[in-house]
């Protein structure tokens, strides 16, 4: 057996891109991650099966998986896992490398994390009367009507904010942001 | 005790209760707080989907000002989810040289860089129990919280993942929210799903995903005859009491279960006023179990309205209260 295939340079990237993923080909396929999961009856692959196909270097297929994507980041997987795999730390890789390689289809979830760091990066807070109208009016907006009641009650309920706050210095935060881009090369 | 401060941008918006009453208990506990100057969102879990250099860089700018903010060794949060960013990438930029390098150059381009370990970072609930202790807050109680029943509620990042050498609780049965309610003077109902997961943003991106893990906690709270549901987090408490009536649209539902947070309860034992704590704030009113305990003055219950807004039934007199 001498497979030296382009099947490991998935199981490669994700490992560089993730600190101390290495113990991912330990993976014993036990299936202790999906049977932790509070979201794994919603997800296309248990975390089982998306090492297993990582693992068999199934690039395209894992990407355009729901998994990372329902992933709730509740860290169970990884405190149980037998093995010490940083779970949770390489669902965050593969949504990474899923948005990057456009593969993914649907583009609720990580629409929501752009229209997130978007205030994030100009302001350097996050707000959430910008993020909720923004979002929601490009997504499935006429499922959203019942967002205004909820507002409003936020709203009477002193719990919004109706402007952003912007921090001071938030050129000091866009440099160092820029830099960190240009570093991962995005 | 003299503490760095990193609120988060949820204390002052969707949690503003939680920072009043934060502030409202510090001075009774002999805590200060000096919050960090021009502090910057922590990314929540949102950063690191999409960008993992920019998104330990945007925690790493938290950290590095704090850290050369008037010698500042502890840093204390009151969100989980602010809390698990600013001490992992503490942990990791320890941990993995090549990601505190990456982190610290990226710092550079505005003039900063931060040292692994130079911050303790700890999540209030920690410096309430262990620094203040229980007995010193037992102490303190002047309006015990005889007769409530209150669910103890941890969420994820207190306890998972254990990135510690000295980890606060148990990763999967914790008890310190449990014992500090039973100091106050209240029941700790057992709760065993206290420390499952309220879904996060679930309820932006999946609702019915996001409703599911609702309603598990509030079945298994109301199972247990809670009172209310008592909490660390800010996501956590928006999505149990703000997606509250939302649950019971989605799965015929019925429930009406407070949702206040650790500090508010605190606060009440004190004998601070419940106006002080922000309660009043929370979507599924507190009043009659804040009423149960003899609060001054009664803060008014809601009105009920005369029918329920999905009653199908055909309306029919209302029965003469007698005497």
């Amino acid at each position: 057996m001498t497979e030296t295939n382009s099947n490991h340079d998935f199981l490669e990237e994700i490992i560089t891109a993730t600190p101390g993923a290495e113990t991912l080909i330990t993976c014993l396929q036990c299936g202790t991650c999906g049977g932790s999961c509070p979201s794994g009856s919603d997800m296309d692959n248990t975390p089982r099966q998306i090492f297993a196909m990582i693992n068999a270097g199934m690039r395209d297929d894992v990407l355009r998986s729901n998994t990372p994507w329902y992933c709730v980041s509740c860290y169970y997987c990884m405190t149980r896992c037998p093995r010490e795999i940083p779970i949770t730390d390489i669902m965050y890789t593969l949504k990474n490398m899923a948005v990057r390689a456009k593969l993914y289809a649907d583009s609720d979830a990580p629409d929501f994390s752009k229209t997130f760091i978007s205030f994030v990066e100009n302001y350097g807070r996050s707000f959430e009367v910008g993020l909720a109208s923004r979002y929601h009016l490009t997504h499935k907006p006429l499922k959203k009507f019942d967002m205004v009641p909820f507002a409003l009650n936020m709203l009477m309920k002193n719990r919004l904010s109706l402007r952003p706050e912007r921090i001071k210095n938030i050129g000091q935060l866009q440099a160092i942001l820029n830099e960190a881009k240009t570093l991962e090369g995005v | 005790m003299r503490y760095g401060y990193y609120p988060g941008c949820s204390l002052s918006s969707t949690a503003r209760a939680y920072d009043m009453s934060t502030k409202a208990i510090a001075s009774p506990l002999g805590i200060e707080f000096e919050e960090v100057e021009d502090w910057n969102c922590c990314g929540a879990t949102e950063y690191f989907s999409l960008n993992k250099t920019a998104a330990y860089a945007l925690v790493g700018r938290n950290l590095a000002l704090a850290a050369s903010q008037d010698n500042l060794e502890q840093l204390t949060v009151p969100c989980s989810a602010c809390y698990l960013n600013l001490k992992k990438t503490d942990y990791y930029m320890g941990k993995y040289p090549k990601l505190a390098n990456l982190t610290n150059e990226a710092l550079a381009a505005g003039g900063l860089s931060y040292k692994a370990g130079s911050l303790t970072i700890r999540h209030l609930i920690d410096v309430v129990v262990n620094d203040v202790g229980y007995d010193a807050i037992a102490e303190k109680v002047v309006r015990p919280l005889k007769g409530l029943r209150l669910a103890p509620y941890y969420g994820c990042f207190i306890v998972r993942p254990e990135i510690s050498e000295e980890p606060l609780d148990d990763p999967e049965y914790p008890t310190h929210l449990d014992r500090l309610l039973t100091t106050l003077g209240a029941v700790a109902v057992d709760f065993p799903l206290k420390a499952q997961c309220c879904g996060g943003h679930m309820t932006q991106i999946s609702a019915e995903t996001g409703y599911e893990l609702i309603r598990r906690l509030l079945h298994n709270a109301s199972q247990h005859e809670a009172d209310a549901i008592v909490t660390i987090c800010p996501m956590c408490q928006l999505n149990l009491d703000a997606y509250q009536s939302h649950v019971n649209r989605h799965f015929k539902t019925n429930y009406s279960m407070p949702v206040l947070y650790f500090t508010q309860m605190i606060g009440l034992a004190l004998g601070i006023e419940p106006k002080e704590l922000g309660i009043g704030q929370e979507f599924v009113s507190a009043a009659g179990m804040v009423n149960k305990i003899g609060t001054e003055p009664e803060i008014p219950e809601p009105v009920k309205p005369r029918r329920e807004k999905d009653d199908k039934s055909l309306p029919m007199p209302r029965k003469r209260v007698e005497g």
